[in-house]
C-alpha cells in the first residue's frame, strides 16, 4: 500500500504532520507512516503513534547524531522506499528545509519547501507557498512518483491525540557518519517570545538609529501592553533575537493591532503582518511603501512620535 | 583553493507591482539576489583569509537579456571569473533542473573545493538548489552559515538554527549555503566596475555541459501564482505630532483595538 511518510526534527511539527497526514492518507486511500530518528527516537515514536501514524520507522543509528543533512536524507530515502511512500512530508524547520532538497534529489523527486498550506484536489495534494518574497502565493503540484513537501511548523492544527499506537518498525539503514562534525552548540540570547499569539504587536525597523534606543521602543511596548517584533536587519545585527523577526523568514502574525516604526514595508516583512486587523505605520518618508499596507499612517520621525504615543496609550 | 558561487539574477522585488492579483514584471529591473551577494562576499572573505584562491561566479540564465550586467556586478565585487549558461530550456526549469545544470557546470569547470549558495534565491527562496547540488556532487553540506573560517580539516562554520548556533567543521569539498547575517556585501567601487569588463567570462549552452532540454524539464507544476487581496484604509493622519497621535488614538478606540 502506498503511504504518506512524515518526519520532522521538531517533535511538535512531526505531530502536526502525522495528525493532518492521517486525514490526507485516509482521503487518498493510503497509509500514514512516520520516521523517528536519533537518540530520542523511542519517545518520539510513541508520540507519533498517538498522533496518528500507523507505522513508525525508528532508528537510533549513531550516525544520526547531530542530524546532518547528508545522513538524515539517506535514512529517509531508505525509509521512504521501505514504506512505499508516495508523499514525503517533512517539517520546514531550518534542518527540514535543507533536508528536503537533498532528499528529493536522492529520490529523483520534485519538492516544494516552506509550504504554508496543503489541500487535496482531484486526488492530488496541492501545496501553497509564498513566491516573490511573499507578494504572491503559488499553488504547486509535484509530478514525480514520489513527492517531497517541506511544510512550515504550525501550518496544520492538531487536536488531542487519538487512541492507539503505531506499529514500530526498525529498518536496517546502514548509515555512514557525516563528514560534517558538530564542534559545539551555542545558545543565542533573548527570552522566549511567541509573536504568533500577540494581540498587540509593535515592530521596529532600520529607522532605529542605535541599539541603545531600543529602550524607547520597549517603553512604548510596555505602555501599550504589546509584544516587540522587528525586521531582518535588526536580527542580523543581533540587536534583537531571531524569534522577534516578523515576515517571510520569521513569524506570520495576526494581532488585532500592529504598529510599525521606521519600517519601509518591503514585501518580505509585510507578508508577516497582512492578517493584522488594524495596521498603523510611522515613517518619516511619506512615500514609504508601508503606507500602502496601513490603515492609519503617521509621517514623522519615530524619535518624535514614540514618546508622545507612549504617553497617549498609557492605561489603554 | 577554488570557490564557485552560483548566483541568480532576479526581478527586483521592490519594483514588482500587483495588478488584478497578478505580479507585473514588465519594466522591472533585474538584480543579483541579496543572499547571492552575501554568498559572493563570503567567498571573497574566504579568499582573503586563505590566500591563493580563485573565486568563480556561475549563473544559469533564466531568460534575462541583461544577464551580462548582473554578472559584471559579481565580477566588480571581486570574483575572478564568470560562467554563464544560456539555454531556452532553462527559462522554465525548476530547482531539480537547475541543480543538475549547476552540478554539471561545476564538473565541467573542473570541480571546486567550496561551493557557496545563498540560503534561498531572491524571488523563489526555495533553498533547494544548494542541497540538491551537494547530493549530485556527493559532498557534505552546511546550510544557513553565519560565519566561515578556513581551518581545521578544511573549513569551520557557524550555522544559525534560529534559537541557537551550531559550530561545525568539515573537510573539503563542501557545499555551503549562507544566511544574510553572515556579512554586508561590499558595494563595488567605480574602479572595480571598470576592471570587471576585462575579467574572463565564458558563455555556455546546455550542450556544452552534456545536457539536453529534457534533462531539465520541470518536475513541479505551478497551478497559479496570485497576490492575496488586501484592503486597507490608507488614512494619513495630519497635523503636528500631538494632533497625529490624538487622531490615531481616536481612530484605534473606534476600531475597538485599544480596549484593555
Ligand atoms: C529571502 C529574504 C527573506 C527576508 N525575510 C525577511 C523577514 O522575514 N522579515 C523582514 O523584516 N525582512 C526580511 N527580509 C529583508 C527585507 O527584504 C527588507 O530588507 C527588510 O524588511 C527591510 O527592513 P526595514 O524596513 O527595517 O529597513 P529599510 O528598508 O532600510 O527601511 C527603513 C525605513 O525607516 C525609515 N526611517 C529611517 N529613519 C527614520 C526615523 N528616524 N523615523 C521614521 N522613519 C525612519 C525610512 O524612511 C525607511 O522607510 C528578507 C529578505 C530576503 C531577501
Ligand atoms: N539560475 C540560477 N543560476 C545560478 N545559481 C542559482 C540559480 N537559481 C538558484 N541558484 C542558486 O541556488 C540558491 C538557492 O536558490 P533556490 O533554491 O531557488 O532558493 C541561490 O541562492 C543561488 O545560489
Amino acid at each position: 500500500m502506498a503511504d504518506i511518510l512524515v518526519y520532522s526534527d521538531s517533535l511538535n511539527t512531526a505531530k502536526e504532520l502525522a495528525f493532518k497526514g492521517k486525514e490526507f492518507a485516509a482521503a487518498l486511500g493510503m497509509g500514514i507512516s512516520a520516521a523517528a530518528l536519533g537518540a530520542d527516537a523511542d519517545e518520539t515514536a510513541a508520540q507519533l503513534g498517538a498522533f496518528g501514524a500507523d507505522r513508525v520507522f525508528v532508528s537510533k543509528d549513531a550516525a544520526l547524531e547531530g542530524l546532518q543533512t547528508d545522513v538524515v536524507s539517506d535514512a529517509l530515502a531508505k525509509i521512504a522506499k521501505e514504506a512505499d511512500a508516495t508523499y514525503v512530508m517533512v517539517g520546514s524547520t531550518r534542518r527540514g528545509k535543507e533536508l528536503a532538497g537533498r532528499l528529493a534529489q536522492k529520490l529523483g523527486a520534485g519538492a516544494v519547501t516552506d509550504v504554508n498550506s496543503v489541500e487535496l484536489e482531484d486526488g492530488k495534494l496541492v501545496a501553497a507557498r509564498f513566491k516573490f518574497g511573499g507578494a504572491t502565493v503559488a499553488r504547486e503540484t509535484v509530478d514525480t512518483d514520489i513527492k517531497v513537501f517541506a511544510v512550515m511548523p504550525k501550518a496544520f492544527e492538531i487536536e488531542d491525540p487519538v487512541a492507539g499506537a503505531g506499529t514500530v518498525v526498525t529498518p536496517d539503514l546502514s548509515l555512514t557518519p557525516s563528514a560534517v562534525k558538530l564542534v559545539e552548540t551555542k545558545p543565542k540570547e533573548g527570552a522566549a517570545v511567541n509573536l504568533d499569539a500577540a494581540d498587540r504587536l509593535v515592530c521596529i525597523g532600520r529607522g532605529l538609529g542605535a541599539k541603545d534606543d531600543l529602550t524607547i521602543v520597549e517603553a512604548f511596548c510596555t505602555a501599550l501592553g504589546g509584544e516587540l517584533g522587528c525586521t531582518k536587519s535588526l536580527c542580523d545585527w543581533e540587536w534583537l533575537a531571531e524569534n522577534r523577526l516578523v515576515g517571510l523568514s520569521g513569524a506570520k502574525t495576526k494581532p488585532s493591532l500592529y504598529i510599525s516604526l521606521g519600517i519601509s514595508g518591503q514585501v518580505q516583512h509585510t507578508v508577516g503582518i497582512s492578517s493584522s486587523k488594524v495596521i498603523v505605520a510611522v515613517n518619516k518618508d511619506d512615500k514609504a511603501l508601508i503606507f500602502n499596507h496601513a490603515d492609519y499612517g503617521i509621517v514623522g520621525d519615530i524619535y518624535d512620535v514614540i514618546p508622545v504615543l507612549t504617553e497617549a496609550v498609557k492605561g489603554k | 583553493m577554488k570557490i564557485i558561487v552560483p548566483v541568480k539574477t532576479n526581478p527586483d522585488l521592490q519594483m514588482v507591482r500587483i495588478k488584478n492579483r497578478q505580479p507585473v514584471l514588465e519594466a522591472v529591473p533585474y538584480i543579483l539576489g541579496d543572499l547571492d551577494k552575501n554568498a559572493v562576499e563570503a567567498a571573497l572573505q574566504l579568499q582573503a583569509e586563505a590566500g591563493d584562491t580563485q573565486v568563480i561566479a556561475l549563473t544559469l540564465n533564466q531568460g534575462n537579456r541583461k544577464i551580462k550586467d548582473t554578472m559584471k556586478e559579481a565580477l566588480a565585487m571581486g570574483a575572478d571569473e564568470a560562467y554563464i549558461v544560456t539555454d531556452d530550456a532553462l527559462v522554465d526549469t525548476d530547482q531539480a533542473g537547475k541543480a543538475l545544470a549547476i552540478a554539471k557546470a561545476i564538473e565541467t569547470i573542473g570541480g571546486a573545493d567550496v561551493i557557496i549558495f545563498g540560503e534561498g534565491s531572491h524571488d523563489g527562496y526555495s533553498g533547494q538548489v544548494g542541497p540538491r547540488v551537494a547530493e549530485l556532487l556527493g559532498v557534505p553540506e552546511i546550510g544557513f552559515a553565519r560565519k566561515l573560517t578556513p581551518g581545521g580539516p578544511g573549513i569551520q562554520a557557524e550555522r544559525s538554527m534560529g534559537d541557537f548556533i551550531e559550530v561545525l567543521e568539515a573537510p573539503l569539498p563542501i557545499v555551503i549555503t549562507v544566511a544574510s547575517e553572515i556579512n554586508e556585501p561590499r558595494i563595488p567601487t567605480l574602479m572595480n566596475i571598470m576592471k570587471a569588463g576585462k575579467k574572463p567570462s565564458t558563455d555556455w549552452t546546455l550542450a556544452d555541459l552534456g545536457l539536453e532540454a529534457a534533462d531539465v524539464a520541470p518536475k513541479n507544476k505551478i497551478l497559479s501564482n496570485l497576490a492575496e487581496e488586501q484592503d486597507r484604509k490608507n488614512i494619513m493622519l495630519e497635523g503636528d505630532v500631538n494632533a497625529q497621535v490624538a487622531a490615531l488614538i481616536d481612530a484605534l478606540t473606534r476600531e475597538g483595538v485599544l480596549e484593555a
